[in-house]
């Protein structure tokens, strides 16, 4: 089938779609955007996250046929420009990413955590990056990149 | 495999009576984990997402309507205060992006005995509005799980809403499990107090092939509290009314030994959970229920 999506704002076309694929599927193989990471391919470990009109779901669990029509954000569409995204730069400079298999999914959680609350308590950082995994950084320079992009944000 | 973009209910239908092998798919939290790993290959993906009529809840009479697509996340967000404790087993399904798109709708489809809703919805004594092309089938929790994964959903049927009764009383879930997020419950437990008609309902999840209500710790709680004039004139409940009702509740399970925990912990730990909640729910009720002088 064919599934028609915004992606990162612009309009987009994917041909010879099995119906039973995942929008991850189509993101990454389709439409050459890597980004959105694809591991668990059960929604456990968050490393495929995007926003679907506006909210961050599991790419991995949203069937390409329900993506059409709609508007799709990765994380290759937060930057703008060759200006990363705040939340980028922070996860850069507290060291928050190692292996980075995780990062794009982090970041694109961070980046909503941020939108909606923009001083969020060490708790409410926990309790928004609950569904990302990550098995090598460690998840202490990842808060501190939150707190520093908040912070950032507020100064 | 062919995807169906139904745009309203009763275009679903006619879908559902024409191809009742059709898989429904709302949040994708289930359906699609079946799909990447190869466990299921049906003729056909439902997509409900498109349907307006499904995506809203709204206040009937004594209960809340809610449509089959309205995320956890707007459960948690918008409906704390009329339905406490669905609110409550909301917030501990899965993370953030599940919650985004899951629903009770689908956790009533999967009807997985760990499924997080299912406990309140029985103990609250909600009801499952099912439809087909043939009319509306009003089906009580109760009599809505009948097996492992399995429902009492006809082929030709799709769940339109589920009616969860707004009790104004106090209603508890917990839910135990290896961490705070990310977690299929071990076991799981819901009370809700009935006042008005002097009944308990206590149910449990993830501890037998469904989740069930625990039938003998009810009337054991509310024959207690009937007899002491417990509604009227609330007091703290005796130590033995509180243990007999967690053993009660734990010999209402059937559970098995698996990866997530033994039978003999489950048992244990739902004792704990409905002797805690009860706790919760009354110092709700005995909190509420003291005069204002």
């Amino acid at each position: 089938m064919r599934v028609n999506v915004t992606v990162n704002g612009v309009p987009r076309r994917a041909d010879d779609v099995w119906e039973g694929e995942s929008l991850l599927f189509v993101l990454r193989e389709r439409l050459g955007l890597p980004g959105a990471k694809n591991a668990c391919e059960q929604g456990e470990c968050g490393s495929c996250t995007v926003y679907l009109d506006g909210v961050p779901v599991c790419a991995c669990l949203v069937a390409a046929g329900q993506a059409e029509g709609r508007e799709v954000r990765t994380v290759e569409g937060l930057a703008d420009g060759g200006a990363l995204d705040p939340v980028q730069e922070a996860f850069i400079e507290a060291g928050a990413v190692q292996c980075g298999f995780c990062t794009p999914g982090l970041v694109v959680a961070a980046h909503d955590l941020l939108a909606r609350v923009p001083d969020p308590s060490d708790p409410e950082i926990r309790e928004a990056l609950a569904g990302n995994l990550c098995r090598c950084t460690g998840y202490e320079k990842i808060l501190d990149a939150v707190r520093l992009a908040a912070r950032r944000a507020r100064s | 495999m062919d995807f169906l973009r139904p745009a309203t209910l009763a275009e679903a239908l006619a879908l559902k009576a024409e191809r009742p092998g059709a898989v429904p798919i709302a949040g994708g939290t289930d359906v699609m984990v079946e799909l990447n790993f190869d466990h299921r290959r049906p003729d056909a993906l439902l997509d409900l997402t498109g349907i307006a009529e499904l995506r809203d809840w709204s206040a009937v009479p004594g209960a809340v309507r809610l449509g089959a697509g309205v995320p956890y996340r707007r459960v948690i967000d918008e409906l704390g205060g009329r339905l406490p404790a669905l609110a409550t087993a909301s917030r501990s399904v899965g993370s953030p992006q599940i919650r985004n798109r899951g629903t009770v709708g689908g956790n009533l489809g999967a009807a997985s005995p760990a499924g997080d809703a299912h406990p309140v919805l029985l103990a609250t004594g909600a009801v499952v509005e099912a439809v087909s092309t043939r009319g509306t089938r009003m089906i009580p929790a109760t009599d809505f799980y009948l097996g492992v994964k399995r429902n009492a959903l006809a082929p030709d049927e799709l769940i339109a809403a589920v009616h969860v009764p707004e009790t104004g009383a106090p209603q508890q879930f917990a839910k135990v499990g290896t961490r705070n997020a990310m977690v299929i419950a071990v076991c799981s437990f819901a009370i809700a107090l009935h006042p008005a008609t002097g009944r308990v309902g206590a149910a449990l999840g993830s501890a037998a092939p469904t989740p069930r209500r625990a039938t003998a710790a009810e009337d054991f709680l509310a024959d207690e509290l009937g007899a002491g004039d417990q509604w009227e004139s609330p007091t703290p409940l005796p130590d033995s009314t509180r243990r007999r009702f967690g053993e009660l509740v734990a010999a209402a399970a059937s559970p098995v030994d698996d990866v997530r925990g033994t039978a003999a912990y489950r048992r244990h730990a739902l004792s704990v959970l409905a002797r805690r909640t009860l706790d919760w729910a009354w110092q709700g009720y005995t909190g509420r229920g003291r005069p204002c002088a």
